[in-house]
């Protein structure tokens, strides 16, 4: 039974003409989305079939689950979708903390919330920036560059790395932002309009983009949730779904924002859903950078599940002994024997983790439903019948992040 | 061409004479004009990736040392800057891009996971790039800033300086695998010969080496 | 699989009434008796135990009353695991895009031929999910029209996420060629 892929590539249902040919696109390419492989059978420019060859970056990330326990794994977890790693974590330790029954504070929840916000606009940023350097359009690019390096102060300021911030903790975070970092979200915040007007105004009426992202890569609603697309792809095409509304968590609830869909599901709905999200985004950051709770960000629960802070451990035996417990190999978490599956809305769609334990302080498995995988398995079907020259845009709009697609 | 020529740099005739002559070594002229345009092929796998970009990009631009033209084409190209862990079914591939690219070319591996295999030490992530190709250049970081990988093509210029020759034949005394020694002394003996890498797409076949099923003598799995 | 786990309410029926509209559902489906299937519910998953035998007829049952989206589809290896009957359990999340409802069914499979049917013709979404189980724990899907490998090369050997598969895997990341740099 196993095939193999060049008994799938040869299948039957592709004509038998003179004329047809087969493109190897990949795994090394020009578009900037990174390790993927796609063998089209083509008539001239126009797709007939295209076969995806996936697994180019399979690290093994679900192994390493399990070895790792909670608060070392958030390092990898972050590696996931690395153009928005706090969502990653935001995601994992939501998981963590709904398997140990942690509540969270009213701070640490707004600092996440400003987070998977950043986040969202840092990976629509690229999404859109990428898809437009595809297309050729250098410089929406290199506007949109500009203040994704913004946003990695940001992170750098609150944790230290501009990149990867394993900024999470089970129940809290690395340690407090202070006033410079409200300071440095607030001149984010005042730049960002212009800067998101400077890319809406070199794409949005651009004559070109509009021609190679209109009618390109149509997907329609039955066959969006046929095929399990979330996210602001599955937004493009027309279902209104979106986890902050549907199953509130962290502090969506208190926040009011809108959820920006479109009707037609092509590349060009799927870029403006994007854009106009980022905007939301905006309005979110800003709401919650104003009123944000002041308090404790870790939080306080008994059986000594979160790391203390590091005065605390310097300076008391509480903090000391509870930093131990929490670090030795044979200590640490006892969760439930049990099964969770929980979910957030990351930037690329639903983002969930399955963690299985054991009791242990690793999980016994660890699954991530991976919103790039499920789309990138939409792309036979958005691409035929299309030219060459499509696959760039159709790769740009589906924002395939190569790391979350292999895991 | 009025030299203002930094560390290592080319011994020549500062001010330029009146009749327009300048004396120095063709090894020297061929170094100068590589390492000051050297165009990379960004073998952008994962995060490091997205760092090259950022590199590339407005604020940290590497375009100022000469290295602006990523083509993606490995014919077209003379740096190879691995960009991210490389699993073992992308090895073969990388192997063969380095292959196509023509002489001189040169060698960075960006971060941790192309260094070593960094936090990844599982079945699919080969640990280091340097156990199967020749590199030049690494670079430590998770990923690594920007600023260390302009500082490593810096580098890169600097060794091109000092080493290079303008018929490339400084490589012709490179003739063993550089990188470090795998497997006797680091898997035990009940990992050692297992399924060889006779991918299809590998560059070479070195012999036929014996396919073997790992799992054939347990008796879980198949 | 976890059947007598302390913490997961074990009630004879759902708490929440949406999910136990759907349950009561698949258990008429099926002709057994209401109640009679296993309910396991943990923090907000409903889990719903039915045996690989059954459970195609009561997914396309629960497609039919509405469950749309098939959220994820995700295998365990349970080899040494604390009270586990059988060695691989998959989980089926699914969703009613109209109502918000989720309901988790899981099921199972054992060696020596771990064997489930395929739902690719009720949800699409299926697909690639069902390739990954296959090509990580190993567990074939009859029905599926092109199950091979996905994410490791065909090539490949083995399935890493059984618990007897060590994580450093066994040699296959080491044996390639080394190239030297006069001759690359």
């Amino acid at each position: 039974m196993p095939l193999k892929l060049a008994d799938a590539i040869a299948a039957p249902e592709v004509e038998e003409r003179d004329c047809l040919w087969t493109l190897n696109f990949g795994p090394q390419h020009p578009a900037t989305h990174t390790t993927l492989r796609l063998v089209l059978n083509l008539d001239g420019e126009v797709i007939l079939k295209a076969t995806p060859d996936i697994g180019f970056l399979h690290s093994g990330f679900e192994k390493l689950g399990e070895h790792l326990d909670f608060n070392q794994y958030v390092t990898i977890v972050d590696r996931m979708n690395y153009i928005s790693p706090v969502a990653n974590e935001i995601a994992w330790h939501q998981t963590i903390e709904t398997l140990l029954d942690i509540e969270l504070t009213p701070r640490c929840k707004m600092i996440r919330v400003i987070f998977a916000e950043l986040m969202r606009i840092h990976d629509h940023l690229l999404c859109c920036g990428a898809a437009a350097l595809d297309l050729g359009a250098f410089t929406a690019f290199l506007y949109a560059f500009n203040q994704r390096e913004l946003i990695n102060e940001i992170n750098e300021w609150a944790s230290g790395q501009r990149f990867h911030p394993s900024y999470t903790r089970v129940g809290g975070l690395q340690r407090d932002v202070d006033d410079a970092w409200v300071d440095r979200v607030r001149s984010f915040l005042g730049g960002f309009i212009a800067a998101h007007n400077d890319v809406s105004r070199l794409l949005n009426r651009n004559r070109i983009f509009l021609d190679r992202c209109r009618g390109v890569g149509v997907l329609t609603k039955e066959e969006a949730i046929n095929r399990s697309v979330t996210g602001p792809v599955a937004r493009a095409s027309g279902i209104q779904r979106d986890l902050r509304r549907l199953r509130p968590y962290l502090a969506y609830e208190a926040i009011d924002f809108d959820v920006v869909c479109a009707e037609e599901g092509d590349c060009l709905a799927r870029y403006l859903v994007r854009m106009e999200e980022m905007l939301e985004s905006y309005k979110i950051v800003k709401w919650a950078i104003e009123n944000l709770p002041g308090g404790p960000v870790n939080a306080d629960v008994e059986g000594r599940m979160v790391l203390p802070n590091q005065l605390s451990v310097y300076r008391s035996i509480e903090g000391l002994i509870n930093h131990f417990e929490l670090n030795m190999s044979n200590r640490k978490w006892k969760p439930p024997v049990d099964e969770v599956y929980t979910a957030t809305e990351s930037p690329n769609g639903e983002l969930g983790f399955h963690v299985v334990s054991d009791g242990g302080p690793c999980a016994w498995r660890v699954r991530t439903r991976p919103p790039s995988f499920i789309h990138f398995s939409l792309f036979p079907h958005l691409a035929e019948g299309h030219a060459v020259g499509d696959v760039a845009a159709i790769l740009g709009s589906l924002n395939i992040i190569a790391a979350e697609l292999d895991r | 061409m009025g030299c203002g020529m930094a560390q290592g740099g080319v011994s020549m005739e500062v001010s330029l004479p009146e009749d327009g002559f300048i004396v120095t070594k063709l090894d020297e002229v061929a170094n100068w004009c590589r390492k000051n345009s050297l165009w990379p092929m960004a073998f952008a796998t994962a995060c490091c990736g997205i760092e090259v970009m950022a590199t590339g990009a407005s604020r940290h631009d590497i375009a100022r040392f000469g290295a602006e033209a990523f083509r993606f084409s490995p014919r077209q190209c003379d740096l190879m800057i691995v960009a991210g862990r490389v699993v073992m079914k992308m090895l073969p591939v990388l192997q063969r891009i380095w292959m196509q690219m023509p002489e001189p070319k040169w060698c960075i591996s960006m971060g941790a996971c192309a260094s070593s295999g960094g936090v990844f030490d599982t079945y699919a992530v080969v640990q280091g790039i340097d156990r199967f190709l020749p590199v030049d250049v690494y670079i430590p970081g998770c990923p690594p800033r920007p600023e260390q990988l302009i500082q490593a093509v810096l580098d890169l210029q600097e060794k091109v300086q000092r080493t290079g020759t303008y018929n490339a034949r400084e490589f012709n005394k490179r003739t063993q695998p550089e990188g470090p020694r795998p497997l006797a002394t680091e898997l035990g003996m009940a990992e050692q010969m297992i399924a060889p890498a006779n991918f299809r797409t590998t560059t070479r076949s070195w012999g036929e080496l014996p396919m073997v099923n790992p799992l054939a003598n347990r008796e879980v799995g198949r | 699989m976890s059947e007598t786990a302390q913490t997961t309410a074990e009630a004879k029926l759902f708490a929440d009434p949406a999910v136990e509209v759907l349950a009561s559902g698949v258990e008429r489906a099926l002709g057994v008796e209401t109640g009679s299937l296993l309910r396991t519910s943990f923090r907000d998953n409903h889990r719903l135990n039915i045996e690989p035998g059954r459970v195609l007829q009561a997914l396309a049952h629960l497609r039919e009353a509405g469950m749309d989206m098939l959220i994820d589809l995700s295998g365990t290896d349970y080899l040494g695991y604390p009270e586990a009957e059988h060695r691989y359990g998959v989980s089926y999340i699914l969703e009613n895009t109209n109502s918000g409802t989720r309901i988790i069914v899981r099921t199972w499979a054992d060696d020596p031929t771990p064997n489930l049917h395929s739902v690719f013709d009720i949800w699409r979404g299926s697909d690639w999910m069902e390739r990954e189980v296959y090509d990580m724990l190993g567990i074939e899907f009859t029905g599926h029209p092109d199950l091979r490998r996905i994410l490791l090369p065909d090539e490949f050997a083995g399935h890493p996420l059984r618990k007897d598969y060590p994580l450093r895997g066994l040699g296959e990341r080491h044996h390639f060629v080394p190239l030297a740099r006069d001759e690359s």
